[in-house]
């Protein structure tokens, strides 16, 4: 499926989408770790919960659930929430 | 490449050392951690001009940046941003190119079984330290939440210390994260002592000052002597609050405190019931207090060491006391201080230094060196007898340490 990425991880993939697979969000976040090792851990902390202002669109719909459920035309959005300072 | 302002004639480090056949040149290294990434300055004994390299992870928080001593050239970063976790960045050359720890710090991702305790999770590394001298590659971090790791391969691989992180006893003490400072608990001041890469030593805020003599397999609570907030028991070891610990590198067993109540000296004589901590604080200007967050150390004279105060008084404003920044310096473990403020602003300053922003260089003369919270960085001279600006505009400095490089 198509995973997009924001500008602060593209140190780690290099282009802003990238095409990763899984069934959950937990299991697509281990293959774009797989990837492009380190990801993961900036993006999901080792309990396995999305880290705080981190957020995850799945087909435009807000999720934090990392065992929300995968299709593989799914479009995966990873976005930095918006903040200052 | 750019210069600052007290580098209007900085010379290229190592050029002496080509004009002449003089022993090679000394190279100090200044490495400024901060809350938009780290910078690195360059200068010689002289310590009089300094060449800025920087910015290094632009963006990036970054609590900590240390020098490799036994090899001179490894540096480690604690790195995290406003949204990605955290993590350590590598370098083996001087911070020309960094490589991402493997497996940086994280904690156990499910509780031991029969365990009650939340499990947790890194938000970021604080406190680095490298191992003994014996022991290359072997470093040490502390976290918050308070957690300590350790890595045997120079920073790649990180590996928790269950003697801490799993510990009931440890985790009641610490509290949770809510329990914590406003921008989370720190475990801090980890130390190792020269003469024995077994012993170990680290503070928590909150959480009391605790040794190893096993190279952490156990641990041993040393807060006898040290105050807590009135009206709390300084035997609830939760309610203990160290700043900074320092070892004297020639006295090992002399150690100094700043603590969230007061300044400290602990002589060691080998008996458990004389491991009292004496708060030698009680010798400041009244005026002043003995509240603040750093503490540094002669690198050779185990009787001289100095605090940064500030103010700790009703809501803890956390600044320069009066708006007057000074250090202050005790040359007689603490029976007296002297003000140390010449060239300083002298009033309306309002920044204050957190509790890695300030250390000392070991060259014959010492210098200090502070970062402050407005982003300034500033070298005492003699010992801090005279203050000079080396860089303004930084963002807020988090740590400023000091190395000679090979």
């Amino acid at each position: 499926m198509r995973v997009m990425v924001p500008a602060a991880l593209r140190s780690y993939t290099r282009e802003l989408q990238v095409e990763a697979e899984g069934e959950t969000l937990d299991a697509l976040f281990t293959d774009l770790d797989r990837r492009y090792p380190g990801l993961r851990f900036r993006v999901v902390d080792e309990q396995g919960q999305l880290r705080a202002n981190m957020r995850i669109f799945v087909n435009g719909l807000g999720v934090r659930d990392m065992q929300h459920g995968l299709a593989a035309d799914d479009f995966v959005a990873v976005v930095l929430a918006l903040s200052g300072g | 490449m750019s210069q600052t302002s007290a580098a209007a004639t900085a010379k290229k480090p190592g050029a002496a050392r080509a004009r002449s056949a003089a022993p090679p040149a000394t190279r100090l290294l200044l490495m400024v951690a901060t809350r938009k990434g780290a910078w690195f300055f360059h200068s010689d004994a002289k310590r009089k001009s300094w060449t800025v390299d920087g910015p290094h992870f632009l963006g990036h928080i970054i609590s900590h940046v240390m020098l490799d001593p036994r090899d001179g050239r490894s540096l480690l970063a604690a790195a995290k941003t406003g949204h990605l976790g955290p993590t350590i960045f590598r370098s083996t050359n001087l911070g020309r190119s960094w490589k991402e720890a493997v497996q940086p710090p994280a904690f156990t991702a499910a509780p031991a079984a029969g365990s009650s305790l939340p499990a947790r999770s890194v938000d970021h590394s604080f406190w680095l330290t490298p191992g003994h001298a014996s022991e290359p590659g072997t470093w040490y971090v502390g976290t918050s939440p308070q957690g300590l790791f350790r890595s045997d391969d120079g920073g790649d691989r990180w590996a928790p210390l269950a003697s801490v992180n799993d510990s009931a006893q440890f985790r009641e003490w610490m509290g949770s994260a809510q329990d914590g400072t406003p921008d989370g608990p720190k475990l801090h001041s980890v130390i190792v002592d020269p003469r024995d890469p077994q012993h170990l030593y680290f503070g928590m805020s909150g959480g009391g000052v605790h040794e190893s003599r096993d190279g952490g397999a156990s641990w041993s609570t040393l807060v006898q002597g040290m105050e807590v907030v009135g009206g709390f028991d300084p035997n609830t070891i939760t309610f203990h609050d160290p700043h900074c610990l320092r070892i004297c590198p020639t006295q090992p067993d002399r150690l100094y405190q700043q603590n969230h109540c007061g300044i400290y000296r602990l002589d060691r004589r080998g008996r458990a019931e004389e491991d009292v901590w004496q708060r030698i604080g009680r010798k400041m200007p009244k005026r002043v207090g003995d509240i603040g967050f750093p503490m540094v150390v002669h690198p050779r004279d185990p009787d001289t060491a100095w605090v940064f105060p500030m103010d700790g008084q009703d809501v803890w404003p956390r600044t320069a006391p009066g708006g007057q920044p000074a250090a202050y310096i005790t040359r007689n473990a603490g029976k007296t201080w002297q003000r140390l403020d010449q060239g300083l602003p002298e009033s309306q300053a309002w920044w204050t230094i957190k509790r890695q922003a300030m250390t000392v260089d070991a060259q014959a003369k010492p210098a200090l060196y502070l970062g402050t919270t407005s982003g300034e960085l500033w070298i005492g001279r003699e010992e801090g007898a005279k203050w000079q600006n080396i860089a303004r505009h930084l963002p807020e400095i988090y740590a400023v340490e000091v190395a000679e490089l090979a």
